[in-house]
């Protein structure tokens, strides 16, 4: 059995191969491998949350997958967000406007965790959103800004499917 | 804090993975989802020389019924499930109460049930929910299969009695006595982290209330394995479910533990944590607040 793989992901809507070391981990393999750089790498033992991408529309960490575990996986990462033309997705504008991040360290995991819990719940109450957050550190906001940027993304996201619905 | 060298299987069947397991035996960690794995992986206080990666074994991700009211579940069937499977909601649904408090909404995505169960650690759920419960596991080897209750599966912290050669495959949960109502309790100082005590607790009583039929009782993180107080549960039965009875039925499930302590509290105060919580949890399934009666 080799030491070396290929890796077939499809991140953000593109297919990506490379060959990669089986003990590299899906965040490294993510930055080093592919130059996805939004995903951050933080306490690399699955505590922090720094790390989580979307798998299979799951949030997931990253530090505590390997990349060949990932082989053949529909991937979302923070670079996957925001529109082409650099248009914020309504959950990065909501984070912007509630002042939901200070560093912005933590940021891109829990922007990750929001898509995933909005999409299963897209009215979720305080109590919802603080237990999915508890996956994730922030050693900045004290969190009640982030609770706040969820629940404005949340209002936003569910007018805009009525106007959708509406159309 | 990357993981050490290895090398890496990734086998399509069982009998794949058993004769994989047998080849190399000790140097050999099978990897199923990986949330406690990765992590001594990263740390390096694991340094196996192969890994064997059985989320792409085929059959091996599926929960079906089981017996009157049971489920069992495969090696690969993520934590998740245990709060959105159809078929262990409704027959299990305590699995689902108590899955709320395994890590957090990411770990459950990829942590595996039979994987927990497998690691052993005495501070987590599934281990004292297989032992209240009376699961069976099911572990594979290229010499065929044994059957172990969850009794005497596990041995002491993060160790049970599966060989190097041999896969959990499946843990099979019974159906609960009928009528049994269950309650699951436990501390710890954030949500999501490990327990600092725990208890699972189950009872049953007349129809009028007045009496216990059946009692189950496993208290968790306050020793090296899930500890259940069989003696406790035997004495419960014919008596009334008042608080004095409850009371006295925690404080001597709880008597001879001697916990360990570490930064988080000592093990006089885990012992005190387990004592509280159990007459919580008794009182709770008298009450059935917080707990589902199960399916029969």
């Amino acid at each position: 059995m080799a030491v070396r793989q290929t890796v077939r992901v499809r991140v953000n809507g593109l297919e990506r191969v490379a060959e990669t070391d089986v003990r590299r981990t899906l965040v490294d393999f993510l930055r080093e491998d592919l130059g996805l750089t939004g995903t951050h790498v933080g306490c690399e033992h699955g505590v922090c949350g720094a790390c989580t991408v979307l798998m299979g529309g799951q949030a997931v960490r990253a530090c505590i997958m390997l990349a060949v575990q990932a082989d053949g996986a529909e991937l979302l990462t923070v670079e996957g967000l925001a529109s082409p033309d650099g248009t914020l997705h309504p959950i990065q504008e909501a984070f912007r406007e509630k002042h939901g991040l200070q560093c912005g360290f933590c940021t891109p995991g829990i922007l990750m965790t929001t898509c995933e819990l909005l999409a299963s719940t897209p009215s979720p109450s305080t109590e919802e959103i603080k237990d999915w957050l508890s996956g994730h550190l922030c050693r900045c906001t004290g969190y009640q800004q982030i609770i706040e940027s969820i629940q404005l993304a949340a209002t936003r996201m569910a007018s805009d499917q009525m106007v959708l619905s509406a159309q | 804090m990357k993981p050490p060298r290895f090398e890496y299987f990734s086998p399509r069947s069982l009998s794949e993975t058993v004769a994989i397991l047998a080849e190399h035996g000790d140097g050999a960690k099978v990897l199923a989802g990986g949330q406690s794995l990765l992590p001594l992986l990263n740390m390096r206080l694991a340094r196996p020389s192969v890994l064997v990666d059985i989320n792409r074994v085929s059959r091996l991700d599926t929960v079906r019924p089981h017996g009157t009211g049971g489920v069992a579940i495969g090696a690969t069937v993520r934590q998740r499930s245990l709060h959105g499977d159809p078929t262990l909601l409704d027959r299990l649904p305590i699995l689902g109460t108590a899955s709320q408090f395994i890590g957090h909404q990411q770990i459950r995505s990829r942590g595996t049930i039979c994987g927990s169960l497998a690691h052993a650690d005495p501070a987590a759920e599934l281990p004292a929910l297989a032992v209240a419960l009376e699961a069976e596991m099911v572990a594979s080897s290229a010499s065929g299969e044994r059957v172990l209750p969850a009794a005497d599966f596990f041995v002491d912290y993060l160790t049970t009695v599966l060989e190097p050669t041999e896969v959990l495959t499946e843990v099979r949960f019974p159906g609960p006595p009928a009528g049994m109502r269950w309650a699951f309790l436990e501390m710890s100082r954030r949500h999501g982290d490990f327990a600092l005590a725990g208890v699972v607790a189950g009872l049953s009583t007349s129809d009028d209330g007045s009496s216990i039929k059946a009692a189950r009782l496993v208290v968790f993180g306050v020793a090296g394995t899930p500890v259940r107080a069989s003696a406790v549960e035997a004495a419960l039965v014919g008596q009334p479910p008042t608080d004095s009875v409850l009371t006295d039925a925690a404080a001597e499930a709880t008597r001879l533990l001697d916990p360990p302590a570490d930064v988080h509290g000592s093990g006089a105060y885990r012992r005190a944590l387990a004592q509280t919580l159990t007459v919580r949890a008794l009182q709770a399934c008298r009450e059935s607040h917080g707990t589902a009666e199960p399916a029969t």
